[in-house]
């Protein structure tokens, strides 16, 4: 029996009139690589918004070992008439905030990059080690702390070395070239210490050689970290290099799922590609 | 940032500097040849001003929340401060229109309590009204705390108050500083203090907030509770801040504390820089310097054209117009999210000479 990490269940998410993920469910186990695909729009950056609470899904349920993160809820008046049956169908309820969620464990990196911009390349890390700090506000400013801040720099240098970015550590991160902010940006989520990484498009505006290195990359921070990974990615060398599951999103639905020779020879996936040439 | 080794050169001149500030200080406390009492009161009420400044670059600046209640913190401090510091004696007199509350008429503070408390205070109001008010967007803020800072202005001078606040009489008597040290000194330990927070992990907390939301929660970081920390830290100095404006002032009213204030403190910010302290503290110095330099503006004039302008409040058009430039055209202000640092002085001379030079050869 394979032990879910993550568990996602029946989600959808309209905007308006936009039904971006359309009953979506799917499982992560504990140390696989998954990776999430689908043509532009498909609904894949939706989806791991929906995991990290960002949004709070139309309906559908995810938990994280067994935690439940979003659940299905009677809300406001509907209260009254619920007699304890299943929630299913009932709106969805935010059960976790996004902080609660990475402290749990997820740590994601974004699609349209989003760092600190302002700040050194160094501080976007340290930032990220904040939240499993100890000190309060007053122990804080009164650097009774040294000794965690000094390991957390450590840490934080520690890090930037492993992405290649220690000789850049006191530049301002929005003066780094798009490459070095994708890897600032795993090294951040890396620093917040999680069990389950989220990629989002880690390869975008790469070329074959550094595809190849960050798929290199990926399985070497899984196995040094111990971690589980659920990447979105229109490369599909890398996709099919690195990932041990893969499911397929178009339009919202889930189209396919299975191992990497599963899904290059399934009939759904050819034809929802088909004309959709690979972007990059 | 990765720490730098701290230079020698910059901590003898730092040591320096600070010497000759106090030196300055003593010649203008015990000179008594002449009188001081013009120079002294700009640098008292820049010290004020700069605690006030800094708290709301706290916020504003390092934290990204766009608050306007800062008149209404002071106001909170100020009469903390005032009430409790007015010896016992003199309260008759001071009461003696309205009457003073019986538990208030020996309750007693010195100086450093008082103020303390004035702070506190200032900060449980902005605990209250943080609680609904950052849950909302920033613009909100800035409406919502303006609304606050005229509440507790109406409340202060509400009839109900009469025996505490002493309703629109105001509060006279409050003793002085005794010299000027203890405003500096409680300035400087003010600041300093905020200085710390900014870096330590809860300064750099903030910023991240300000950077970006999303991925500063997406960081594990709580914003409610780290925007609620900001404005709670930033109203307490800002409530020390206002009760040190009432020991300087001696006398207060609820009209002290109008929206005038706050955008003098707004225009001390945006000047110095958004970001920046040091920015602040120069900003206030700038601008209360500059207060009495143009108070000739307020005054009436015989000159035929300027006569109709120079009238009281024509200083505060003259603020009006310098903030919207610098917002139009200089937004950085002047140190933007810099620090003063001895290196960035001494690039600035050395800037300076190059450009003498190339004008000279050219
Ligand atoms: N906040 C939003 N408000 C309204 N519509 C949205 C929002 N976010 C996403 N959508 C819509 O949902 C659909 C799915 O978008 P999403 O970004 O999840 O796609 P994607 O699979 O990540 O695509 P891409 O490969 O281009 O990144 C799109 O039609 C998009 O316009
Ligand atoms: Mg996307």
């Amino acid at each position: 029996m394979a032990d879910n990490v993550l568990k996602v269940e029946h989600v959808t998410m309209q905007f308006g009139g936009v039904v971006a993920v359309n009953d979506l469910s799917m499982e992560v186990n504990k140390g696989e690589i998954v990776a999430l695909i689908g043509p532009n729009g498909a609904g894949k950056t939706t989806a791991f918004n929906v995991i990290t609470g960002v949004y709070a899904p139309t309906n559908g349920r995810v938990s994280f070992n067994g935690v439940p993160m979003i659940e299905n809820h009677p809300q406001g008046k509907m209260k009254k008439n619920y007699l304890g049956e299943d929630p299913e169908g009932y709106p969805a309820k935010i059960v976790k905030t996004p902080d609660q969620i990475t402290k749990l464990g997820i740590a994601r990196t974004f699609q349209n990059i989003r760092l600190f911009k302002s700040l050194t390349v160094f501080d976007n890390v340290l930032i990220a080690r904040h939240m499993r700090s100890k000190a309060n506000v007053f122990s804080a400013t009164f650097k009774v702390n040294a000794m965690e801040e000094k390991e957390n720099r450590e840490k934080t240098m520690e890090l930037l070395k492993l992405v290649g970015l220690e000789s850049s550590a006191n530049e301002i991160s929005s003066s780094l070239p798009y490459g070095k902010q994708r890897r600032l940006e795993i090294a951040r989520a890396l620093a917040t210490q999680p069990t389950l990484l989220l990629l989002d498009e880690p390869a975008a505006g790469m070329n074959p050689q550094e595809t190849d290195e960050l798929s290199e990359f990926i399985l070497q921070i899984k196995n040094q970290f111990d971690l589980t990974v659920l990447v979105i990615e229109h490369h599909m060398d890398l996709v099919m290099q690195i990932s041990d599951r893969i499911y397929v999103l178009d339009f919202g639905k889930l189209i396919a799922q299975g191992t990497p020779e599963v899904i290059q020879n399934d009939p759904h996936v050819i034809s929802a590609y088909l004309g959709v040439q690979d972007d990059e | 940032m990765v720490k730098k080794k701290i230079k020698l050169r910059d901590v003898i001149l730092s040591i320096l500097a600070a010497g000759v500030f106090c030196a300055l200080l003593a010649y203008y406390q015990y000179d008594t040849g002449t009188s001081h009492s013009y120079a002294i009161s700009i640098l008292e009420r820049s010290a004020i001003y700069a605690v006030v400044a800094v708290s709301m670059n706290l916020l504003n600046g390092f934290t990204g929340l766009f608050s306007l209640g800062q008149a209404g913190f002071m106001a909170i401090g100020a009469y903390t401060t005032g009430i409790l510091t007015i010896p016992v004696n003199m309260r008759q007199s001071v009461y003696y229109m309205n009457g003073i509350a019986p538990w208030l008429e020996n309750l007693h503070l010195p100086m450093i309590p008082a103020l303390l408390l004035g702070g506190l205070f200032a900060a449980a109001a902005a605990a209250l009204v943080g609680i609904p008010v950052l849950r909302l967007k920033s613009d909100y803020l800035a409406i919502a705390t303006l609304g606050f800072a005229e509440i507790i202005r109406a409340l202060l001078a509400a009839p109900m108050m009469n025996t505490i606040t002493n309703g629109s009489f105001g509060l006279n008597n409050i003793p002085g500083f005794q010299n000027i040290f203890q405003p500096m000194a409680i300035a400087a330990v003010c600041i300093v203090l905020m200085i710390l927070l900014i870096n330590s992990s809860y300064g750099r907390a903030f910023k991240a907030i300000r950077e970006d939301d999303i991925a500063a929660e997406a960081m594990g970081i709580n914003l409610f509770r780290h925007k609620e920390l900001a404005f709670v830290i930033s109203s307490f100095f800002t409530g020390v801040g206002g009760g040190m404006l009432a020991i300087f002032m001696r006398s207060i009213d609820t009209k002290t504390f109008q929206v005038t204030l706050t955008y003098n403190i707004l225009l001390i910010v945006v000047l110095g820089g958004i970001g920046s302290v040091t920015g602040s503290i120069i900003g206030s110095l700038l601008i209360n310097g500059s207060q009495e330099w143009l108070r000739f503006l307020d005054e009436p004039t015989t000159v035929p054209v300027l006569s109709s302008l120079f009238k009281p409040g024509f200083r505060m058009v003259i603020y009006s117009i310098l903030l919207m430039v610098v917002v139009l055209f200089w937004r950085r202000g002047i140190m933007g999210t810099n620090e003063f640092t001895w290196d960035g002085l001494f690039g600035l001379f050395r800037r300076k000479k190059k450009t003498k030079k190339a004008g000279g050869e050219a």
